[in-house]
């Protein structure tokens, strides 16, 4: 029993690293750019969730679940502005100048919102004010259903939109091949503004769910949150939808039972391990080819 | 060896040592009180982090984001050395040292032979998470002090020392870079399928510049150890590796002048600027983003600085025959005083 409440843990926390995950596939496999600052993006999210509750909604009646719309629309705003100011004038340049841009602004965010809000964590109020839910003599709390419903809906609506939708299918096709995209017709620049935006407004629903059960917001949080995402992503296959929620939740699920019969103090490391793991084995990551480089 | 390269390393050499004379006087004279001379030895720590960061940022065009990783293996090796097995003065410190390096140098081969075939981002991610395996696994054991970190490493705090492992370590590595394998290294930067075809094992290569780049990141963190005497694995984090990168990368990637000039002003700068330090990592920050987008080459860029060649342009200016003629970057303004690593008169030819 103790197991499959430690598997359901993980499936919960893997949800909310595929949903980041999600957010670094996409950006990756459309800019070939590892976005740092997309971590940045889920404790932005966290203190929109902190302030919107504050300032907005207690001592009303409207439930704090809807703090998910301020919250993705800062997101996605932040997305794309980061897009817009610090990626776009690089667009030309060295992948080593991409990638040194993106740690600098994922810096730049950390510290100032440190600077701002000081470096001490905040308290996030109860989202979910309901019981949890018997099932089999064990209590699952309804955070956890809630996360694993909501990003196996915006997975499959993300895996649609890419396939069915002209502006999904300018997205693969833009990250197929980047010149002849803009040679069809595709506008590349408001295509990668738009993958940005998606993947922000996607990392801030995570960043609600993430606070749903880590119930605090500080400055910091977000740079561990992003790596393993992005490592999820690597684990998956990089560029792959499938491959982010599949590397998300076999590394969610790694790091709950790790912690739950191993060791907690180990279980970052066991996560990286796997990652590096699956890097020697399969260079493309579990779903994805590995590809060889031609001249 | 030709005589205007004898000239060359005479020339550099007796400014090390005309530098580290001033610094001495100074100190004798009161000038540079205990303060300043604890940041000098911080200077010379990050001249060596820097320097050996540029090799596989710079040099070998690959990001890294677990140097600090490497440091702290060295920190630990010179750490449990002196404290268990402990040779007392300076022999000892420089075994320690260089078994620190060693065990780094033999933690990055066992990095770099697998990691280093992957394609260049991957690398970044995997190094960010050595690091923080590193950090986990130093926490998690008992010898090496646990969280608590370990305490009562023997000071040593001897700037002479200090001095001239740094700039015999900086000596080394800008010579092994401008050799025959250093050129080596710089072509796969240019285009690894290209130097792939003309005959360089690329990734025999990959592996040396990133073994060479720990191996002095690991002396770098043994004279961290032995500078404050207490270390933990918080201090190693990979905000301590970005710092050593943005002085990489505001130097100039690839340039090792700008690395050692970068890592003297961004260690004494926030020093002279206490009241400000809350604001550093965000002026950090910022200056990466501004400098990759209206500078992505960093201060320096590739060019090194050499003395030689401005000597060798006042003579010209003052009538006398240079030696030699040295090749002279076309640009007619300020930027003749450098010149490109390639084709500076360093080096020991194929």
């Amino acid at each position: 029993m103790n197991f499959l409440l430690q598997l359901l843990n993980g499936l919960q926390i893997g949800s909310i690293y595929a949903l980041v995950a999600l957010g670094y596939t996409m950006v990756y496999g459309i800019a070939l750019l590892i976005n740092f600052a997309h971590g940045e993006i889920i404790m932005i999210g966290a203190y929109t969730v902190v302030f919107s509750i504050q300032l907005i909604f207690a001592g009303t009646d409207i439930p704090y679940v809807f703090a998910i719309i301020p919250t993705v629309i800062i997101c996605t705003l932040v997305g794309m502005l980061i897009e817009r100011l610090a990626y776009k004038p690089l667009r030309n340049s060295p992948r080593i100048s991409n990638l040194i841009t993106a740690i600098g602004v994922s810096l730049l965010l950390q510290n100032t919102m440190m600077k701002v809000f000081g470096a001490q964590s905040r308290s996030v109020p109860k989202i979910f004010d309901h019981k949890p839910i018997e099932v089999f003599g064990a209590n699952i709390s309804i955070s956890t259903i809630v996360t694993i419903v909501v990003t196996l809906v915006l997975t499959i609506s993300l895996q649609i939109f890419m396939k069915k939708t002209k502006y999904g299918k300018a997205m693969v096709a833009t990250s197929e091949d980047y010149g002849a995209a803009s040679l069809v017709g595709i506008n590349v620049d408001s295509t990668l503004t738009l993958t940005f935006a998606i993947g922000s407004a996607l990392a801030g629903v995570a960043s609600l769910l993430y606070v749903s059960s880590y119930p605090q917001a500080a400055p910091l949080m977000g740079s561990m949150l992003g790596i393993k995402a992005f490592t999820a992503a690597v684990v998956g296959g990089i560029g792959l939808i499938p491959g982010a929620v599949l590397g998300g939740l076999i590394l969610g699920i790694l790091e709950a039972l790790t912690k739950a019969f191993i060791s907690s103090r180990l279980s970052d490391a066991i996560v990286f391990g796997l990652l590096i793991l699956v890097l020697l084995i399969r260079p493309g990551g579990l779903l994805g080819e590995d590809h060889k480089e031609k001249v | 060896m030709p005589r205007e390269k004898r000239i060359t390393y005479l020339i550099n050499l007796s400014l090390i040592i005309l530098l580290f004379a001033i610094i001495t006087i100074l100190e004798a004279a009161g000038i540079f009180a205990g303060y300043m001379m604890s940041i000098l030895r911080l200077v010379t720590i990050n001249i060596i982090l820097a320097t050996s960061l540029n090799i596989t940022v710079g040099n070998l065009g690959q990001i890294t984001l677990g140097h600090a990783g490497f440091m702290s293996i060295g920190a630990y090796t010179a750490g449990l050395f002196a404290k268990n097995i402990g040779l007392a003065g300076v022999p000892g410190y420089l075994i320690g040292l260089l078994l620190a390096g060693l065990f780094a140098a033999l933690f990055g081969v066992a990095i770099g032979v697998p990691v280093l075939r992957l394609r260049g981002d991957y690398l970044a991610i995997v190094t960010l998470a050595f690091g923080e395996i590193i950090r986990v696994l130093i926490e998690y054991f008992d010898f090496t002090g646990g969280a608590q970190g370990l305490n009562g490493i023997p000071r040593m705090q001897n700037f002479t020392v200090m001095y001239f492992v740094a700039a015999l370590s900086v000596a080394l590595m800008y010579s092994i870079m401008t050799s025959r394998h250093g050129r080596a290294i710089l072509s796969i930067r240019e285009d690894e399928i290209a130097s792939e075809s003309s005959g360089i094992n690329v990734t025999f290569y990959k592996t040396m510049a990133f073994t060479l780049s720990s191996f002095f990141a690991g002396i770098a963190g043994a004279m961290h150890a032995h500078n404050i005497g207490t270390i933990g694995a918080g201090d190693f984090g990979y905000n301590r590796s970005f710092d050593i990168l943005v002085m990489v990368v505001l130097g100039g990637m690839g340039s090792f002048t700008g690395a050692v000039l970068s890592a003297t002003v961004l260690t004494i700068v926030p020093e002279m600027l206490r009241e400000f330090a809350d604001y550093r990592m965000i002026i950090y920050s910022l200056l990466l983003i501004i400098i990759m987008i209206f500078r992505p080459e960093g201060l320096l860029g590739r060019k090194e600085f050499h003395i030689t060649n401005v000597i060798n342009r006042l003579k010209k200016k003052f009538g006398k025959s240079p030696p030699k003629p040295v090749s002279v970057s076309p640009k007619p303004d300020a930027a003749e005083k450098f010149d490109r690593t390639d084709s500076s008169s360093k080096g020991r030819g194929t």
